[in-house]
C-alpha cells in the first residue's frame, strides 16, 4: 500500500509532502492524525512524553552539574527563548513583521522594578502586571499594523522600539540615563540571591510559556494566525475576525516579551535604556529567522544557539585556538580596538546564509533531515 | 521669524541628506520591493573608502572623489549580483533579513578595521564655515549639501525620462517579465540599480562626513532616508524628496519650539500617524491586493 500524506506537522510553518511505504499489516508509523483530539494532544506518542521528561529531569539537574557562569548563561538563554518564541508567534506564525521588540523587552523591565521599588507590588504579581502593559502597548501598535504591510510595518514598528528607548532613557521617573538596580528578590519565604536560584523561578516559567504557546497554537486562534500569514483575504472571508487575531497576535507576542524583560531585568541586575537598542530588535529577529519561523523548537534552538554565540563571542580574543590567530590579524590588517566587532560580521554572515540557503532555519534543515532518513534509500 | 526662518533653512540642509538617501532607497525598492538596511553601510563603507584614500595614502581629493563615486557601484553590483540574487524563492521578510544582515557584516568590517572613535575627514570644505544672507547665517556645507542633492534629483529625473537605460529601468520596474519579453535583460538592471542606489547613497555619505565619521554615523540618516520613503510612498521618487524636506523642517521646528530631546523620535510619530491615514505613503496609489 502506498500512502502520500502531508505531515500536518508538529510545530512545521510549511506542510512537507512525506511519501511514505508501508506494507499490510504493518502498524503505519507516520504522523498521520486521524481526529482533532490527536491533533492537540499535547505530547503526540510515549517517546516524546520519554525524552521531554529526560529533558525536565536534564533542566533540574543542570545547576549541580556545571559552574556557577554556567548557570548564568543558561538564565540568558531562557530569557531569549522566552522572547523569541513570543515573536515568533507574531512573525512567523501570524506573518507580521517586528523590529520593535527590543521596545516591548523594555516596557516588560522598566515596568517590574518600578512596580517593584516605587509601589511595592510583590514579584509574582509585578511580573505579569508589566506583561499586561507590555501587551497593552502591542495591541495599540497593533492597530496601525492593521492596514500595513512589509516596509510599512517594519518602520512603524522600529519607531516604536526607537520611541520607547528614548522616551525612558529621557524621564527622571525611569531612571534617566543612570538606568535601574534590581531590588533583592523574595517570594513568599525564600530569598532568590544567586544565579541557582533564579535559575529554577527562570526555568519554571519558561517551560510554562514554552508548553502555553504550543497549546495557543493548536487552537483555534493559532490556526487563524497561520491562515492570516498564508492569506489574510482569504481567511476574512472564511469568517477569521481580522482585528481582533491581528492584534491579538502583536499582544501576546508583546506578552511574552514582556514578561521576559522583567526576569532580564533581574538576570542583569541592572538595566539601563542603552541595553534595549535596535541590535537587540535585530538579535531577537535573527534569532527567529535562524532557529526557523513558524516553529516552537526552532525558536528554542536558535535561541540557543545565537544566545550562547552572543555571550561567547563578547570576549572574542580569549577563546581557544581562533583568539590568538583573531589577534594577529587584527593587529596586521585590522585594528585591535574594533576587534570586539567580529561578532556583529559573523551574526550577519549566519543570517545571510541561512536566509540563501534554507529559510527555514535549523529547523527546516531538520525536517530535511528527517525526511531523508525516513525515505532512505529512495 | 528669523528663528523660525534660521530653522527652516537648517531643515532643508537636514532634509537634503535624507532626500539623497529617500531616493537610494526607492530607486532599489522600485525595481526589486526590498526595503534595503544596508543602504546606510554601504555608503558608510564607500565613505570610509574615501577616508583611506585622502587620509592613508594622501590622494588628491579630485582623483579620489570619483573613485570612491566608483567604488560604490561596484560594491552595489557586487551585493546584488553575490548576495540578493542568490535568494531562493524570497518573501518581503526574508529580503529584510538579508538586507539587515549584509548592514551588520559591512557595519562590523568597517569597525573592525577602524574603531569605534570620531575621525577627521579630510574634506575640501571646513562644516564650520558660513556665511550670512541678511541676518541668517548658512553654513557653506549646506548650501552644498543643498546644490548637490538638487543637481542629483534633476540628473537622475531626466536619466530616467529620457535616457534609454532609465527607461528600461522603468519597464523593468513596471512588468519584470514584460521588459524581459521585450529584450531587456532584467537581471542586469537589477544589478544596475543596486549600483546607482549605492552611488547615490555615496554622495549623501560624503555630504555627511565633515560633521561627523565613525562607524555609526550613517544609522540615524538612514533610518530617516527610509522613514521619508515611506511617507513619499517608497515607489514615488519625487515623493520621497517631499517626505525628506517636510521630516527635515518638521524636525528642526520641534526641536525648536517644544522640545530638542524627543527631535529625533518625533520622525517616527509623523509616520505612524501618515501611514494610519493613508497606509501605502502620501504618493503612491494605494496598493489593492487581488485574489
Amino acid at each position: 500500500m502506498l500512502f502520500y500524506l502531508q505531515s500536518s506537522g508538529k510545530d512545521d510553518a510549511v506542510t512537507y509532502s512525506i511519501g511514505r511505504i508501508s506494507f499490510d499489516g504493518e502498524k503505519p508509523v507516520m504522523d498521520m492524525k486521524r481526529d482533532y483530539y490527536e491533533d492537540v494532544k499535547l505530547f503526540t506518542s510515549g517517546v516524546v512524553f520519554f525524552w521531554f521528561m529526560v529533558l525536565m529531569v536534564f533542566l533540574a539537574a543542570y545547576p549541580f552539574l556545571v559552574k556557577n557562569y554556567y548557570v548564568y548563561v543558561a538564565n540568558y538563554i531562557a530569557i531569549n527563548i522566552i522572547v523569541v518564541i513570543g515573536l515568533n508567534i507574531l512573525v512567523g506564525y501570524t506573518g507580521q513583521i517586528s523590529l520593535g521588540h527590543a521596545g516591548f523587552f523594555a516596557i516588560g523591565a522598566y515596568g517590574t522594578l518600578i512596580l517593584m521599588t516605587k509601589f511595592h507590588f510583590p514579584f509574582l504579581l509585578a511580573l505579569p502586571v508589566s506583561g499586561l502593559i507590555a501587551a497593552v502597548f502591542g495591541f495599540l501598535l497593533g492597530l496601525p499594523a492593521l492596514r500595513l504591510e512589509g516596509p510599512y510595518l517594519s518602520i512603524a514598528t522600529l519607531g516604536f522600539g526607537l520611541t520607547i528607548t528614548r522616551v525612558i532613557g529621557k524621564i527622571e521617573f525611569f531612571g534617566g540615563r543612570q538606568g535601574l538596580h534590581a531590588p533583592a528578590l523574595v517570594i513568599g519565604p525564600w530569598h532568590l540571591d544567586t544565579d541557582r536560584d533564579f535559575y529554577y523561578l527562570l526555568m519554571v516559567i519558561t517551560v510554562l510559556m514554552t508548553v502555553g504557546a504550543r497549546n495557543l497554537i493548536k487552537t483555534r486562534v493559532g490556526r487563524a494566525f497561520v491562515a492570516i500569514r498564508d492569506a489574510d483575504i482569504a481567511a476574512e472571508t472564511m469568517g477569521v475576525n481580522l482585528v481582533f487575531y491581528k492584534t491579538l497576535a502583536f499582544a501576546v507576542s508583546a506578552f511574552y516579551t514582556g514578561i521576559a524583560g522583567g526576569l532580564f531585568a533581574f538576570v542583569l541586575r541592572f538595566i539601563e535604556p542603552e541595553l534595549f537598542s535596535l541590535f537587540m530588535s535585530i538579535m531577537f529577529l535573527a534569532m527567529v529567522v535562524v532557529g526557523g519561523l513558524g516553529s516552537i523548537m526552532g525558536s528554542i534552538t536558535g535561541a540557543c544557539l545565537l544566545g550562547w554565540l552572543d555571550l561567547q563571542l563578547r570576549n572574542i580574543l580569549s577563546l581557544p585556538y581562533i583568539g590568538t590567530w583573531l589577534e594577529s590579524l587584527s593587529k596586521s590588517y585590522f585594528s585591535i580596538t574594533g576587534v570586539s566587532n567580529i561578532q556583529f560580521i559573523l551574526f550577519g554572515l549566519i543570517m545571510v546564509l541561512i536566509m540563501l540557503f534554507e529559510p527555514l532555519g535549523i529547523f527546516g534543515f531538520w525536517i530535511r533531515t528527517k525526511k531523508y532518513w525516513r525515505t532512505w534509500p529512495f | 521669524m528669523l528663528d523660525f526662518l534660521q530653522m527652516v533653512v537648517s531643515g532643508i540642509a537636514v532634509g537634503s541628506s535624507y532626500a539623497l538617501m529617500g531616493l537610494a532607497m526607492v530607486i532599489i525598492y522600485k525595481t526589486s520591493e526590498v526595503p534595503n538596511f544596508a543602504q546606510g553601510e554601504m555608503a558608510l563603507i564607500s565613505v570610509f573608502f574615501a577616508f583611506m584614500l585622502l587620509g592613508h595614502y594622501g590622494i588628491p581629493s579630485y582623483i579620489a572623489f570619483p573613485a570612491t563615486l566608483a567604488f560604490a557601484a561596484i560594491l552595489g553590483f557586487f551585493l546584488e549580483f553575490a548576495v540578493l540574487r542568490r535568494a531562493k524563492n524570497p518573501n518581503v521578510l526574508g529580503m529584510i533579513v538579508i538586507t539587515i544582515g549584509l548592514e551588520m557584516i559591512l557595519l562590523g568590517l568597517v569597525s573592525w578595521k577602524f574603531g569605534a572613535d570620531h575621525k577627521d575627514m579630510p574634506f575640501p570644505i571646513s562644516p564650520y564655515e558660513s556665511f550670512a544672507i541678511g541676518k541668517m547665517f548658512v553654513s557653506t556645507l549646506e548650501v552644498l549639501t543643498l546644490f548637490v542633492a538638487l543637481v542629483m534629483m534633476v540628473t537622475l529625473f531626466l536619466f530616467f525620462r529620457f535616457s534609454k537605460l532609465g527607461m528600461a529601468v522603468k519597464a523593468t520596474q513596471q512588468n519584470r517579465s514584460a521588459a524581459r519579453l521585450m529584450g531587456i535583460r532584467t537581471n542586469r538592471i537589477m544589478m544596475f540599480t543596486w549600483g546607482l542606489s549605492s552611488f547615490v547613497g555615496c554622495v549623501a555619505g560624503l555630504l555627511l562626513t565633515p560633521v561627523s565619521m565613525e562607524p555609526f554615523m550613517m544609522w540615524d540618516p538612514m533610518l530617516k532616508g527610509f522613514a521619508s520613503a515611506v511617507l513619499g510612498g517608497m515607489t514615488s521618487l519625487p515623493g520621497a524628496v517631499f517626505g525628506a524636506y517636510m521630516l527635515g523642517i518638521i524636525e528642526n521646528l520641534f526641536g525648536g519650539y517644544v522640545s530638542i530631546e524627543f527631535k529625533s523620535v518625533v520622525a517616527f510619530a509623523i509616520i505612524v500617524l501618515v501611514l494610519c491615514v493613508k497606509p501605502s505613503g502620501l504618493f503612491a496609489r494605494h496598493y489593492v491586493k487581488k485574489v
